[in-house]
């Protein structure tokens, strides 16, 4: 399926919802429901870009990425329209950033049909206002994500997860750029890429063990909170917190967040100037949606 | 009603409302070729003052500019029509730092390179490193998404900024985001960033801040021709290496800098690569090795590794002072920021050259190649007649060249006035309302900036401002 068909399976009237592999939640019920374009365009491995059809599959990206040793900072499983509209980024936030900096370019469908670009195809942008990034996260509210083109980046040469009972605020002190930083209130998890050596002398100096990666993590709320808060969130139940980031996978959902009256309104006027008639994912509240 | 200029007055002072004839002469125009007009220059010092400019203006119908240091490229703090200018230029302290978890709360009018001087005893710095960062303010980088050699590896502004307290163009004070990763609802942060001061004032910004790396290495490589420079440059991108930056400047660039600086630059080379890797000992000099054997792939001439910190800073200051040094061979220059793909870069560059050979006019290109960012700096005297349009004219075929290389209207600098009817090269009628919608729902009254970056009114009633009075 092509952009055009995408759009027009859209319309311009009528509620409609998007449909990815429903690894985050699925598409509206009782809703009329379309799916995005699949498949990989190109790969650019010089210019560090891939494009594709939202609709495809986060694993076929990476397999397709993986051939030319490079990869894209969005998390495992369901499709990449998916995981952007959701906005959640994977637990190696801390060394490669969250994933709303992945998107560059994207043809979207808006909800008069009609097909919309933003965005650049070159990493480097800064022609016109940065709609990428008010899709992200956006849940499917202000239109529906056709195609994209990602920023990949080089896969490292080495990783390797190690341990550590020491408090995490020391040893993150005396690490340089760990890909990921995990503690559950006991243990410290350590990923360290790069280049072979480095990762053990670094691994050294702040005497972390070797180990496997955390096993499961606690899969009953997302929270996000001040990095600077973590430290509060022992003898709140079982969680394992993203150290530098403020990502939280808990056992409880997140108590309720205050919404900023201000940024309410604000929400209500972005949905009624891209979507005045509420069609695209009816009843989706992008700000009680965790 | 009373009048504006004596609004103003009771709620700053007058002594940091100015309306003399020098200052309003001054705020007129940024570091762009472009000058406008402004009625009078607001200079608060804390969220409340802005947020009183801002409701003034709105009661009295009129626009506001909001504007840092002014070292803006595209004009996108020069008023139109008498707007109102608000500089924040005395908001400009840390407020806290979270050493941490790296992190800062900042004022917008702080200069970018103070920042970072000042958290050196922390081993941390801000990523983004405009060639203006000793005069430019955070403000600024957040309004139009700075870049810099550095934003190679580390991204541009929008990377770095976590949140941002906010005056809206109604005057209402909000925070954009927070210290908190993933905050619930839209990025409203995300698009506020590079929205060139059309969606409102940025009074308090939260910044990320980088670890300095514990190890650092500097070459400059030098090529015969300026393919094998840029195609160095796809290949160490390709290998899987991302320097912390990678410049480029071209032969003539390369006389002008050693005339002025006196670097021992390779003056007889088409081309020369500035590049530098950071990070952990090991993999410093394994990317250092693979980046000077790929270098002999192209035909590299001469390899020259900074072997201390001065001559780091001295190669550093042949590129940074490029834009002082064409001073010396004309007394203008007029400067493109198109972004091409990388691969495109031999191909693009021969254009250039050939577009400003047919307009009769030199051209000294100095640019960011590892993100394929150029910067082909037009030099002449204005006072020679014709030449000024020759230059705009040789400026327009350059940008359209880009755009159909697959690239994009700028980099860095932004749109703002100088650019804004080049958005129809990228963007489709469809694609600019939407870009509007943006506008609409934070400005309906479109009094934040007007006439910048969107090249016809919005439905919400934002007035195209015909530049008039305006002179390029």
């Amino acid at each position: 399926m092509d952009l055009n068909e995408f759009a027009e399976e859209i319309g311009s009237s009528g509620p409609v919802t998007i449909a990815g592999l429903a690894t985050r939640g699925g598409p509206v019920e009782g809703v009329r429901t379309v799916i995005a374009p699949v498949g990989i365009e190109w790969v650019q491995p010089a210019e560090m870009t891939v494009c594709c059809g939202a609709g495809t599959p986060v694993e076929d990206v990476d397999a397709a990425l993986a051939v030319h040793g490079q990869s894209v900072a969005i998390p495992p499983s369901g499709t990449i329209g998916g995981a952007l509209a959701v906005g959640h980024s994977g637990l190696r936030r801390l060394g490669y950033g969250p994933m709303r900096d992945s998107l560059l370019q994207t043809h979207y469908v808006n909800a008069g049909g009609e097909i919309v670009k933003a965005g650049g195809p070159t990493v480097k942008n800064v022609s016109g206002f940065d709609l990428c990034r008010l899709l992200i996260g956006s849940h499917g509210t202000l239109g529906f994500l056709g195609d994209v083109i990602l920023r990949t980046r080089p896969r490292a040469q080495h990783e390797q997860w190690f341990v550590t009972t020491d408090d995490p605020e020391s040893v993150v002190a005396q690490l340089y750029r760990p890909t990921s930083v995990l503690w559950d209130g006991t243990s410290t998890w350590v990923l360290m890429e790069g280049n072979r050596n480095d990762v053990e002398s670094q691994a050294g100096n702040a005497k972390l063990r070797r180990s496997d990666p955390p096993g499961e993590l606690p899969n009953g709320g997302r929270w996000s909170v001040p990095p600077s808060e973590l430290s509060n969130l022992v003898g709140t139940g079982r969680f394992v917190a993203e150290i530098g980031v403020g990502i939280v996978h808990h056992e409880h959902p997140q108590p309720p967040r205050p919404i900023d009256p201000t940024i309410a309104d604000l929400h209500r006027r972005v949905k009624s100037e891209f979507d005045p008639e509420g069609r695209l994912n009816p009843g989706v509240d992008v700000l009680s949606t965790e | 009603m009373s009048s504006l200029i004596d609004d103003l007055s009771g709620a700053l002072g007058s002594d940091r409302v100015r309306s003399g004839p020098n200052e309003l002469s001054l705020y007129r125009k940024d570091a762009s070729n472009m000058e406008g007009s402004t009625s009078v220059v607001c200079l608060p010092e804390t969220t409340a003052e802005v947020q009183a400019c801002v409701r003034i203006c709105n009661r009295h119908g009129v626009p506001f500019v909001p504007r840092g240091s002014g070292t803006g490229l595209s004009g996108g703090a020069v008023p139109l029509d008498g707007a109102v200018v608000i500089a924040t230029t005395r908001m400009d302290q840390i407020l806290r730092v979270d050493q941490v978890n790296r992190l800062a709360w900042v004022q917008p009018g702080l200069l970018n390179l103070d920042l970072s001087n000042r958290l050196n005893h922390l081993d941390l710095h801000f990523a983004p490193d405009p060639s203006s960062q000793q005069t430019c303010s955070i403000g600024g980088n957040v309004a139009n998404n700075a870049g810099g050699p550095h934003c190679l590896a580390e991204g541009v502004t929008a990377s770095h900024i976590l949140a941002a307290q906010v005056v809206l163009p109604d005057g209402t004070v909000t925070t954009l985001a927070g210290e908190e990763p993933e905050p619930a609802g839209y990025d409203l942060r995300g698009v506020f960033v590079g929205s060139e001061g059309m969606l409102g004032v940025a009074t308090e910004v939260c910044v990320r801040l980088t670890q300095n790396p514990p190890g650092v290495k500097t070459m400059l490589i030098d090529f015969a021709s300026v393919e094998d420079g840029a195609e160095t440059v796809s290949g160490i991108i390709a290998a899987g290496i991302v320097p912390a930056a990678v410049e480029m400047m071209d032969g003539m660039c390369l006389q002008a800098v050693e005339a002025y600086i006196h670097a021992d630059l390779p003056v007889d080379s088409a081309a020369a690569l500035l590049i530098e890797v950071v990070g952990l000992p090991h993999g410093l000099e394994a990317d250092l090795d693979k980046i000077v054997a790929i270098a002999h792939e192209h035909n590299v001439k001469t390899v020259r590794v900074a072997q201390d910190e001065q001559e780091r800073a001295l190669l550093w200051k042949g590129r940074k002072s490029a834009f002082g040094a064409i001073a010396r061979i004309k007394p203008n220059y007029y400067l493109h920021d198109t972004v091409v793909p990388r691969t495109k870069l031999p191909e693009v560059l021969a254009k250039i050259y050939e577009i400003a050979d047919r307009y009769e006019l030199q051209v000294l290109n100095v640019f960011h190649a590892g993100d394929g960012n150029l910067h082909p700096l037009l030099v002449y005297d204005a006072r020679e007649p014709g030449i000024t349009e020759r230059v705009h004219l040789a400026g327009g075929e350059i940008v359209r060249v880009s755009v159909e290389a697959g690239g994009v209207l700028s980099g860095e600098h932004g749109i703002g006035l100088e650019k804004r009817d080049y958005m129809p090269l990228m963007f489709s009628e469809i694609d600019l309302a939407a870009q509007r919608s943006l506008r609409c729902a934070f400005d309906p009254e479109g009094l934040a900036n007007p006439g910048k970056v969107l090249p016809s009114p919005a439905s919400c009633g934002d007035i195209e401002s015909v530049p008039e009075g305006v002179w390029i």
